[in-house]
């Protein structure tokens, strides 16, 4: 019987996709977990340490709570953009975990040009955080979400330029193809190019995913909390989750693109190599959140168009010759 | 939760196992809330400086799960640390009513209490509870961290006694300085 329902490819497809969202919705109060403890150890706290066991369950008690609070929409804001902006910033999210392959034929969806849909789905999160900027008729929101519209198409062309560099030495766009390129510890990151890549998309993802130094769009000592300042409870909790889950993709991504994706030792199986290496750049990640602080809006794009575009730039050329002179990563 | 009809409650409860039913839904609900009381950041004057103290490493009120966000839309306590000035006493009523329900205040030391040492000052409010609803009141000038957290357990203690059918209480807690 249900053998035959997963025969039908929608049905399949379907089932693939709950799956992840309930993976991804787990991963995503473990991170809050985890952020909340690195945090405190960085800042010498301890952290959430009273709901359950060393305080496991807090963030399952935030997230009940944020279901059961009160919803509201202000008088003044665009009911139609409002309601809908945190399903387009959710929606991309959960839409390129699809073609993330977490092990050897693990992939929800494998296609040729997964590189360049991951790109493209996951601007449409931009057009969202733009919509409820605009939407909730707020100046703070509006502010926060102009700052995010220009960070993210500013900071997404470094790691476009990074992700091309990763293409040409893997000679395909496909994830499942890159990784199986850098099987056997032959990972990406070990090639000068591609080593600079890495810097630079790690940047650009830190400046995407919303992280302090670069948390301009949520700057609290000017913008109150940036494009969500008027979301309350479930609405608010969407946003959340979608930050959270985006830099996992983040961290993710750079394992399949630089890391060797589920190449590791064996014994275990690749999908834990995988979810173990992304939790490393993760923690990374929040290392530089809480111990660098904010830049300035201008410094910010100033870094972005005339150190990390010309950078990548560089990068690309540079892959471009080593791959077509030196072989690349081709024996 | 906002005023809930009264009898609602004795209606639900006649029905077979409604009352084990709410009791189940309530424990859960309360168990939540009380563990995730995000609080607004704002202070008012000295008291917020002890606030703050209390906040960081040495105290901790992340242990609790108590930590402040910026937007009063996605705060569940305000913690009024400080003298209410008349000015400011409007101000501190909308960041209440922006405050999404459940929510819950805690007055912090004697002057947000009671107007403090300016209570014969004509400039300023005498105590925040007559312009919002105070849960806690924690006297001390300043309240001690000790103090504050002490305030901040018996509020969760009050919210793990509410119901989801039941008109909320409204008499004040008071911690002594
Ligand atoms: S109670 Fe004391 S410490 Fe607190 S605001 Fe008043 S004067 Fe300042």
């Amino acid at each position: 019987m249900i053998e035959q329902a997963l025969a039908n490819p929608w049905i399949r497809q379907l089932a693939n996709a709950a799956l992840l969202l309930a993976v991804i919705n787990l991963g995503v109060l473990v991170l809050i977990y985890m952020e909340r403890k690195v945090a405190g150890f960085i800042q010498s706290r301890l952290g959430p340490v009273h709901v359950g066991p060393r305080g496991w369950l807090q963030s399952v008690a935030d997230a009940l709570k944020l279901i059961l609070k009160e919803d509201i929409i202000p008088a003044p804001a665009d009911r139609f953009l409002f309601v809908l902006a945190p399903f387009f910033v959710f929606v991309p999210v959960l839409a390129v975990f699809l073609v993330l392959p977490f092990n050897a034929g693990w992939v929800a969806h494998d296609f040729s040009l997964a590189a360049l849909y991951v790109i493209a789905a996951g601007t449409v999160a931009i057009m969202g955080i733009v919509m409820a900027g605009w939407g909730t008729n707020n100046k703070y929101s509006l502010l926060g979400g102009l700052r995010s519209a220009a960070q993210l198409v500013s900071y997404e062309i470094p790691v476009v330029l990074a992700i091309l560099a990763v293409v040409f030495y893997a000679q395909s766009m496909s994830l499942v193809d890159i990784a199986e390129a850098q099987r056997g510890f032959g990972w990406f990151i070990f090639h000068p190019p591609l080593l600079v890549a890495a810097f630079v998309y790690m940047i650009g993802q830190l400046a995407e995913t919303n992280r302090t130094p670069f948390d301009l769009p949520e700057a609290e000592s000017e913008l109150v909390s940036g494009f969500h300042t008027e979301y309350s409870g479930i609405r608010f909790a969407m946003f959340f989750l979608a930050e959270f889950a985006n830099t996992f993709f983040a961290a993710a991504l750079a394992v399949v693109l630089f890391f060797g994706g589920w190449d590791g030792l064996p014994g275990l199986t690749g999908a834990l190599w995988l979810v173990a290496k992304s939790y490393v750049l993760v923690f990374v990640l929040m290392w530089i959140r809480w111990t660098l602080p904010r830049v300035r809006v201008d410094q910010l794009l100033g870094f972005a168009w005339k150190v990390l575009v010309p950078i990548g730039l560089i990068v690309v050329l540079w892959a471009a010759a080593s791959v077509v002179y030196a072989g690349g990563a081709k024996p | 939760m906002g005023e809930v009809n009264p009898d609602l409650q004795s209606r639900v409860v006649k029905f077979p196992g409604g009352g084990v039913l709410v009791a189940g839904i309530d424990e859960i609900f309360n168990w939540a809330r009380s563990n995730s009381m995000w609080s607004l950041t704002f202070g008012l004057s000295c008291c917020a400086i002890e606030m703050m103290a209390t906040a960081a490493s040495h105290y901790d009120l992340d242990r609790f799960g108590i930590l402040f966000r910026a937007t009063p839309r996605q705060a569940d306590v305000m913690i009024v640390a400080g003298w209410v000035s008349v000015k400011m006493a409007p101000f501190i009523r909308r960041l209440y009513d922006q405050m999404p329900d459940p929510k819950h205040v805690l007055a912090m030391g004697g002057c947000a209490c009671a107007g403090g040492p300016y209570r014969d000052s004509e400039t300023i409010v005498k105590g925040v509870g007559e312009i919002v609803p105070v849960d806690v009141f924690v006297y001390g000038c300043p309240p001690r961290p000790e103090n504050l957290i002490h305030g901040l357990i018996l509020l969760q203690e009050r919210i793990r006694e509410e119901s989801i059918l039941g008109v909320r209480k409204r008499e004040p807690i008071t911690v002594q300085g």
